[in-house]
C-alpha cells in the first residue's frame, strides 16, 4: 500500500505546498521545526482540512478537494503517534491499548494484543494509568495503542522529541522492530539526523512548506547540500569477530573499523552513521597516531558551505562526508578523483537491517 | 421516626428534596449542552446566550419568578400553548416550582460544567478520533469522564441552590401546602404565624443539614472522580 499526498494550504506566513509518496516500509518527513511536517501529518490523518489537495491510502482516497471527499479522522484508519503521547489519563494502559480495536471494522485483522504487547515490553504495565508511566513508558504504550487500531498507515509525529538521550535510546530498538514487523506504511515526522538515519527508508525533505528532495536515506543524507550544518554519511558494513580487547571489526569497502559493539552477530549487515564533522582528511596514510578507523576512500564532489568546506568521499560505491576548513582544503589541494584517508572520530551504529 | 417534624413539616421537606431532585436531573442535559457550546463552539449570539443563562443569577429572584409566570403561567405565553397541546401546567404546582429551581439553578450548574469542559484537552479528544472514535463516541468515552468532576459539583452546586430557592418559587407558584410550599417557603410561612418559630427553627436545622451532607458528598464524589481521572 502506498499513500500519495498532494497539498497545498495557507498560513499566515507560509505557504505549504507539498506532494510525495510513501511506499512501504518508513518514509521520514524529514525538516527543521517550521517547516510544515507536522501540517502535513495532521492533513493526512484529517485533523486538520487543506485549503487543497488529494491524499490516496491504496485505493482509498481520504481527501479530494476537487470532488468534496473529504474522510472524517474516525474512517481515515490511521494509527497516529503523537508527539506527546496522549494517552487517556482516565484509563489503564490496557483499556487505552484496547480503546481503538472497540472502534475498528470487525474482521479486520489487526495486529494481536499479546504479540504487541510482547513486542513493545509493556506487559508489567497493563493495570496502570498513564498517570504513573515514565516518558520512555508513555511512549511505547502510544505506539502500541495505534498498532491495536488495526490501522493501514501509522502516523509518527517526532515521537521521540520528548524524551531524553537515555529514553530515545530504549525507545528506538521496538521502533526498528516495529519496522521490521508491521506491514503498512509508516509516515514519520523527525528533525533528528541520527533518527532518520537509524529508521528511515526514504526520505521525504521538507523547507518553509515545500518539498525540497525526496529519495532514499542513505543518498539524502549524504547530500552536502541538504544535510547543512548536521550532515553525516550512512555507511553499510559486515560485522566481523571481536577480538580480545572488545573491539569488534567492522568490514567496510574502504577497510576495516573498528568499534566497542556488543550484542551484534557476526556476519549481520549494519547501518553505521558517521558525522561530517568527525572525519579528518590525510593524504597519505597517517602514521603514529591514535585513531583506529582508517578509510581508504576518493575524494568526490567538493562544495563550499557557510564558511566550510564540505568533500563528498567515494567509499567503495558508498559515501562519506567530510567537513572541513577551507585552509586545510587549501593546505590539501583536494582535486575530484584525488585518494585520500578518512580519519573516523566517531561512529554511531545505527542498527537494524539496511533499508 | 417522623415524630420530631410534623406532618405538614415533612411534607415541606420531603417536598423540596423532590423539587430539587428533578429540577437538577431535568437541567442537566441542557446544562452540558449549553455549557459545551459557550466552552468549545463559536457562533453568533453567543455572548447573549451567556447573558441569559447568566441573568437569573443578577436578577432579583422575584423578577424571574415574574417573567417565568407571565411566561409558563396558565395564561403565559409558552404556558397557554403547553396547557392546550400537552396539557402540562407549571402555574402553582409543584412542576412549577421544579421549572423555578431549574432556572434559578441553571447558571451555577453551567459554570462548573464549562469550567470543566474547557479543562480538558481537545488534543485527547483527536486522539480518540484517529483511533477511529466518531464525535459522539469521543464525547461519551473522553470528554465526558473527563468532566465527571464539574458535573457532579454542578449537579450538587445546582442541587443546593434548588433547596434554597424561595423567592421565584414564591412568585411563580404561590405557598400552597402540600403544591408548593418548599422548605425556605415553609419557613417563612410558620414564622409569619404566632407560635410558628419553633417549627421555623426546626426545619432551619433540617435545611442545614441537608446543605452540610450536599457539600460533603460533593466534596467526596468529586475527589473521588479526580483521583481516577488524573490518571493515578
Amino acid at each position: 500500500m502506498t499513500l500519495s499526498v498532494s497539498l497545498r494550504h495557507s498560513f499566515p506566513g507560509i505557504t505549504l505546498d507539498v506532494a510525495f509518496d510513501a511506499p512501504q516500509g518508513v518514509t521520514a518527513l524529514f525538516g527543521r521545526s517550521g517547516s510544515g511536517k507536522t501540517t502535513v501529518v495532521n492533513a493526512v490523518a484529517g485533523l486538520l482540512r487543506p485549503d487543497h489537495g488529494r491524499i490516496t491510502l491504496g485505493d482509498r482516497v481520504l481527501l479530494d478537494t476537487a470532488q468534496r471527499v473529504v474522510l472524517p479522522p474516525h474512517k481515515r484508519r490511521i494509527g497516529y503517534v503523537f508527539q506527546d503521547a496522549r494517552l487517556f489519563p482516565h484509563l489503564t494502559v490496557r483499556q487505552n491499548l484496547l480503546y481503538g480495536r472497540w472502534f475498528a471494522p470487525k474482521g479486520k485483522a489487526g495486529a494481536e494484543f499479546d504479540q504487541v504487547v510482547d513486542l513493545l515490553g509493556i506487559a508489567p504495565l497493563l493495570a496502570r494509568r498513564p498517570g504513573h508511566l515514565s516518558g520512555g513508558e508513555k511512549s511505547r504504550v502510544a505506539l502500541g495503542r495505534a498498532l491495536l487500531s488495526a490501522p493501514d498507515l501509522l502516523l509518527m509525529d517526532e515521537p521521540l522529541a520528548a524524551l531524553d538521550e537515555a529514553r530515545k535510546a530504549e525507545i528506538l530498538p521496538w521502533l526498528e522492530r516495529l519496522r521490521d514487523t508491521v506491514r503498512v506504511p509508516i509516515l514519520y515526522v523527525s528533525h533528528s539526523h541520527a533518527e532518520v538515519a537509524r529508521l528511515a527508508i526514504t526520505v521525504v525533505m521538507l523547507e518553509a512548506g515545500r518539498v525540497t528532495r525526496t529519495g532514499p536515506v542513505a543518498e539524502m543524507l549524504a547530500d552536502p547540500v541538504s544535510a547543512r550544518r548536521e550532515a553525516g554519511a550512512v555507511m553499510t558494513v559486515q560485522v566481523g569477530p571481536t577480538e580480545s580487547d572488545g573491539l569488534t571489526r567492522l568490514d567496510s569497502a574502504g577497510g576495516p573499523l573498528w568499534l566497542a559493539l556488543s550484542g551484534m552477530a557476526e556476519g549481520a549487515r549494519i547501518r553505521l552513521r558517521i558525522p561530517a564533522r568527525d572525519v579528518m582528511l590525510a593524504r597519505q596514510r597517517p602514521e603514529g597516531i591514535s585513531a583506529l578507523n582508517i578509510l581508504e576512500c576518493r575524494v568526490g564532489e567538493i562544495s563550499v558551505l557557510s564558511g566550510d568546506v564540505m568533500v563528498r568521499l567515494a567509499v567503495g560505491d558508498e559515501a562519506l562526508l567530510a567537513q572541513i576548513t577551507p585552509r586545510s582544503a587549501r593546505g590539501l589541494g583536494l582535486e575530484p578523483g584525488m585518494p585520500v584517508f578518512a580519519v573516523v572520530r566517531t561512529i554511531a551504529v545505527a542498527t537494524g537491517a539496511p533499508g | 421516626m417522623a415524630d420530631w417534624l410534623s406532618p405538614d413539616e415533612w411534607n415541606a421537606v420531603l417536598l423540596s428534596l423532590r423539587v430539587s431532585f428533578w429540577a437538577v436531573l431535568i437541567s442537566l442535559p441542557f446544562g452540558l449542552l449549553v455549557a459545551h457550546a459557550l466552552a468549545r463552539w463559536e457562533f453568533p449570539g453567543k455572548q447573549v446566550l451567556n447573558g441569559i443563562v447568566h441573568l437569573p443569577l443578577i436578577l432579583p429572584p422575584v423578577v424571574t419568578g415574574y417573567l417565568l409566570l407571565i411566561t409558563f403561567g396558565r395564561k403565559g405565553s409558552v404556558g397557554q400553548y403547553l396547557d392546550q397541546w400537552f396539557g402540562i401546567v407549571f402555574a402553582f404546582r409543584w412542576t412549577g416550582a421544579v421549572l423555578a429551581a431549574a432556572v434559578m439553578a441553571f447558571p451555577l450548574m453551567v459554570r462548573a460544567m464549562r469550567l470543566a469542559i474547557e479543562a480538558v484537552d481537545p488534543k485527547l479528544e483527536q486522539a480518540g478520533a484517529t483511533l477511529g472514535a466518531s464525535k459522539p463516541w469521543v464525547w461519551l468515552t473522553v470528554t465526558l469522564p473527563m468532566i465527571l468532576p464539574g458535573v457532579v459539583a454542578g449537579a450538587i452546586l445546582a442541587f443546593a441552590k434548588a433547596m434554597g430557592e424561595f423567592g421565584a418559587t414564591i412568585t411563580f407558584v404561590s405557598n400552597i401546602p402540600g403544591q408548593t410550599r418548599t422548605l425556605p417557603t415553609a419557613i417563612y410561612s410558620f414564622m409569619q404565624v404566632p407560635g410558628g418559630e419553633a417549627q421555623a427553627a426546626r426545619l432551619v436545622w433540617v435545611a442545614i443539614a441537608i446543605a452540610m451532607a450536599a457539600l460533603l458528598l460533593s466534596e467526596w464524589v468529586s475527589r473521588l472522580v479526580a483521583r481516577r481521572i488524573s490518571g493515578k
